[in-house]
């Protein structure tokens, strides 16, 4: 599973990268979170919102910040 | 009757028979205040999250994207995007996506502009707190005022031919993106799942607006409890010319969410501010902000975002004249 948050490098995205770090661990997943700042990838899915949590290439949430327990729900159920 | 009653009176037994406060002591009235401002502005917060839920699950940033690239609209342009910046909620994050999104897309510049100029300006927040505490005739006029400063700053930025100001980096992404079809696609889900998912997600944003608003409506309550009436009318009355610029200028360094400064606003208009003044304020704490600037700056060479600013801040301060001498 790849799991990806995009985003323009503000502090609500960097606090999505950390609730998702954090949402990986509690799952007890070994996924490597990866934080992308380039704005170019967030066009190229089509979208135009930050942030955005990505797994396997699909946006599942955009220009929203959810709690973790929303963010580890969204993970298993886009396994 | 007043939809609010029960609130009122829930406010009143809460202050002075639970709390046995005076009803004619300061105390007794900030508490009064504060209790009544904030349960009302809960609920409506409440209430037009939710609202604002299912209009953005229906009505994507995309999809107005697409909206607006379809057809021309031979001037209209502006007003839909200016609209549209009403409905959709505001993060300072999204706007270098948008701008970027938008003209990529085949929008004009002063089209993007109007966008994001009252985007910032007048925001479903922004709208739930003034209802509760203007009254919705000022409401309306309020979200009319900013919706005119992001058509016409908008129409006028876009007349300058200012394309070139965007940063090159910028200008490289949105030509690189321009092929880029991607479109989204709305899910199709039953109501109920709908509708649970608007109520949550309308219930987490007002959570997390709420303390700001807490903050907000007790310092106005402060101020309406213990500031005498008709206290800055002393100061501004005679002097209403600068006023209004002044107060433009003083709200740009103060960064701060519409929420938060609303309520202290009204406390101060019921205190002898004059309304337009105060409006000034309040539109340039949110649509002028250092921080939106720095943002902006990333996307837009200097003279744009000068132009971008002053053009705004004019705009915010024709408004708060119009309001003090017809209002």
């Amino acid at each position: 599973m790849k799991i990806q948050v995009l985003g323009s490098g503000c502090q609500t995205c960097k606090k999505l990268y950390e609730l998702t770090t954090q949402a990986i661990k509690e799952l007890g997943l070994k996924e490597e979170v990866e934080y992308i700042t380039d704005i170019q990838k967030i066009i190229e899915m089509g979208l135009m919102q930050s942030p955005v949590l990505a797994i396997n290439g699909k946006p599942v949430m955009v220009g929203f910040l959810p709690d973790i327990e929303k963010i580890k729900k969204l993970i298993s159920e886009n396994q | 009757m007043d939809i609010f009653f029960p609130l009122q009176q829930l406010a009143d037994y809460l202050s002075f028979s639970l709390l046995k406060l005076s009803a004619k002591s300061h105390l007794g009235q900030a508490v009064n205040f504060f209790i009544y401002d904030s349960l009302k502005i809960f609920i409506l917060l409440l209430l037009i999250n939710f609202i604002m839920a299912w209009i953005r699950h229906f009505l994507p940033t995309e999809k107005i994207r697409d909206f607006l690239t379809k057809r021309r609209w031979y001037g209209l342009d502006n007003f839909f995007a200016s609209i549209f910046g009403v409905i959709t909620p505001f993060c300072s994050c999204s706007s270098i996506p948008l701008f970027i999104g938008f003209l990529s897309a085949g929008i004009p510049l002063g089209v993007t502009l109007s966008f994001l100029i009252t985007s910032p300006l007048v925001n479903e927040a922004s709208i739930a707190i003034f209802i509760g505490i203007f009254g919705l005739k000022i409401t309306l006029l309020y979200i009319l005022s900013g919706v005119v400063v992001g058509i016409v700053s908008g129409f006028i930025l876009g007349k300058m031919g200012l394309e070139k100001e965007i940063d090159e980096s910028l200008r490289k992404i949105i030509e690189n993106s321009k092929n880029n079809k991607a479109t989204i696609k709305i899910k199709k889900e039953p109501w109920r799942i709908l509708l649970k998912k608007f109520w949550s997600e309308g219930w987490d944003l007002t959570k997390k607006i709420f303390p700001y608003v807490l903050i907000g409506v007790g310092l106005g309550a402060l101020i309406h409890g213990y500031v005498p009436v008709g206290f800055f009318e002393k100061y501004l009355k005679n002097s209403s010319w600068w006023s209004v610029p002044l107060a433009t200028i003083l709200a740009i360094p103060l960064y701060s969410n519409a929420v938060g400064v609303i309520p202290v606003v009204q406390a101060l208009v019921a205190k002898g501010v004059p309304l337009g003044t105060a409006l000034s304020f309040m539109m340039a704490t949110v649509g002028l902000s250092l921080p939106e600037a720095l943002i902006l700056k990333r996307a837009m060479k200097i003279k744009l975002l000068v132009l971008f600013f002053s053009t705004v801040a004019i705009g915010i301060i024709l408004i708060g004249y119009l309001f003090n001498y017809f209002l």
